[in-house]
């Protein structure tokens, strides 16, 4: 009888442990987004009195944020995609015997610490770097134009430090195309471009929507770009969520937005897996 | 006919269209160059203002030294910052790749009720954004009155850690020949033998590679940590906290020796690897 138990033995104390502290955590996150402050107590005591408005004022007061939040983890995802695809393709199928050595390459850069890239992206597109005064030489940028403090700036971080991400599930799947499946397309009097439309595209899907998906979801809730990079009108929920724990010390609305985050994601997830129609990711 | 010989019916190819015909070539190979380095700008700057003789704040080069590299702990705090980063990411790490390997082999191996949901409660934490994890595991810890600090921020990795650890051993175990261990059967050992002589050796290569990987997010983590972490102050902290003022040399010496040292652990890993595999 042994047989039957020994899964669920294996699987008790990992399951233990994140019930205890992924699960039970998220449902208290959400009791206290209903919850409202204490009258005529501390700074950061609240009482539960399942206001739901929270969730209306959390989101009416941080609308922007949160446009901003989707927009930039779109675009960088986007970015990341066009960037890395010729790249995962080119290891894949061009690179022989070196391809892993170029695996190793791709990964490398994110051996030093992300918030160490971080802030070499902002001394380098700084004043002081060298590419500002490059781009203003060749008259591309106007003498005031800044690139740090920017959305620019901030996008470019998110696509760079997500970029492995994004990578590596595409070369996971592009490598396991059949090469002789490209061939047969040209048999066939496909040009290159449709090949590329009716084969190789179609075939790495796994790979773009897993890609995609691991570069959007911590794109979405990222804050080091946009307060490393960014201004202040750069500002993404992240930095607010961020700022309402620990300057504010309001706790029900950091809780409703999370949620409110969380929420938008999964059912951004959700909409784009089935359109996708690809659901082997689990 | 071996000789190439100038052939007057040939026309001349000028320049421009001989450069587009190797540009159209070699196109996918100016691309990895274009592509690799950008993804190498960061590193070659972290690396090259690591030798930069500035004082305490490292943002405009002023000449080179190898003073940092002598002294990598010279600025405050940044040794001791590294130390708790590389103890919570022991810790975490440890404790991570146990949990996990053993959901990896609950899911991997076994048929039981259940198995789909596991798989869910698998994925959530790492369909979660940071933020979100890291703030709802703060409020737990208030409710509970659990002041922020060390453990509190080992709880946090392992927790995000243990997902990448399944995913990543399930993987080596799917990859497994299953008749490896119907031979061992056959040959008279008994399930634990099997385990511990078959299956566990070849899984192992599956072990370590989840555990640098959640060593490596455990080290590398920020948001999560800034959350849960109160006064402990691990490396990215450092970073971030000193960003504003620019961070000392030191900082970047200890994220080039990251660099070369995680370089040189995954190349020997290939060496290995192909070797074993020839």
């Amino acid at each position: 009888m042994g047989k039957i138990r020994t899964p669920y033995l294996l699987l008790l104390p990992g399951f233990g442990f994140l019930f205890t502290f992924f699960i039970l955590p998220i449902l208290n996150l959400a009791q206290t987004s209903t919850q409202t402050p204490v009258g005529g107590g501390d700074t950061g005591q609240y009482e539960q009195t399942f206001r739901f408005q929270n969730y209306i004022d959390a989101f009416v007061d941080n609308k922007e944020q949160f446009a901003r939040s989707f927009i930039y983890a779109i675009i960088a995802t986007i970015l990341a995609l066009m960037i890395s695809y010729p790249l995962a393709y080119a290891i894949a199928f061009k690179a022989g015997k070196y391809k892993n050595f170029l695996l190793v390459l791709v990964v490398a850069p994110f051996f030093t610490s992300f918030l160490l890239r971080t802030v070499a992206w902002k001394q380098i597109l700084g004043e002081e770097g060298f590419v500002v005064p490059t781009l203003r030489s060749l008259g591309i940028i106007s003498q005031s134009t800044t690139l740090t403090s920017t959305s620019f700036a901030v996008v470019m971080g998110m696509t760079y430090n997500f970029l492995p991400f994004m990578t590596l599930p595409l070369y996971a799947s592009i490598d396991r195309i059949d090469p002789r499946t490209l061939e047969a397309s040209g048999d066939l009097y496909a040009n290159a471009f449709t090949t590329f439309r009716k084969v190789t595209l179609p075939l790495s899907m796994p790979g773009v929507v897993a890609g995609t998906l691991l570069t959007f979801i911590p794109a979405a809730g990222d804050y080091v770009n946009a307060s490393i990079l960014g201004s202040p009108n750069t500002k993404m929920i992240g930095n607010v969520i961020e700022s309402r724990y620990f300057k504010i010390v309001d706790y029900p609305t950091a809780a409703a937005l999370s949620f409110t985050l969380m929420a938008a994601i999964l059912i951004l997830v959700t909409i784009y897996i089935r359109k996708a129609g690809t659901e082997e990711l689990v | 006919m071996s000789k190439k010989i100038a052939d007057p019916t040939i026309p001349r190819i000028p320049a421009a269209a001989k450069f587009q015909r190797w540009f159209g070539r070699n196109l996918i190979r100016v691309y990895m160059v274009i592509a690799f380095t950008y993804l190498f700008i960061p590193v070659a700057y972290t690396f090259a203002f690591s030798f930069n003789d500035a004082g305490k704040s490292n943002l405009i080069w002023k000449g080179f030294t190898f003073r940092n590299w002598q002294n990598p702990c010279g600025a405050p705090e940044v040794c001791s910052a590294l130390a708790n980063s590389i103890k919570i990411g022991f810790l975490a790490t440890l404790f991570a790749t146990i949990l996990g390997t053993m959901i990896a082999f609950a899911i991997g191996r076994h048929q039981f009720k259940g198995r789909s949901t596991s798989n869910l409660l698998i994925f959530l934490p790492m369909a979660t954004p940071e933020i979100v994890l890291g703030a709802s595991l703060l409020s737990l810890f208030l409710v509970f009155k659990i002041n922020p600090g060390f453990w509190p921020t080992v709880i946090a990795h392992v927790m995000f850690c243990i997902s990448f650890v399944v995913v990543t051993v399930k993987a080596r175990i799917a990859s497994l020949d299953p008749r490896l261990e119907q031979a061992a059967m056959d040959l008279y050992a008994n399930e634990f033998e099997t385990f511990r002589r078959v299956t566990l050796p070849l899984v192992a290569p599956g072990i370590a590679g989840a555990a640098l990987l959640a060593f490596s997010l455990s080290f590398d983590d920020f948001i999560i940590t800034n959350f849960n972490s109160g006064t402990v102050i691990t490396f990215p902290k450092f970073v971030y906290t000193a960003a504003a003022r620019g961070i000392p040399a030191q900082a970047n010496v200890i994220g080039s020796g990251m660099f070369f040292l995680a370089l040189a652990i995954v190349l020997a890993g290939q060496f290995v690897n192909g070797r074993k595999a020839r």
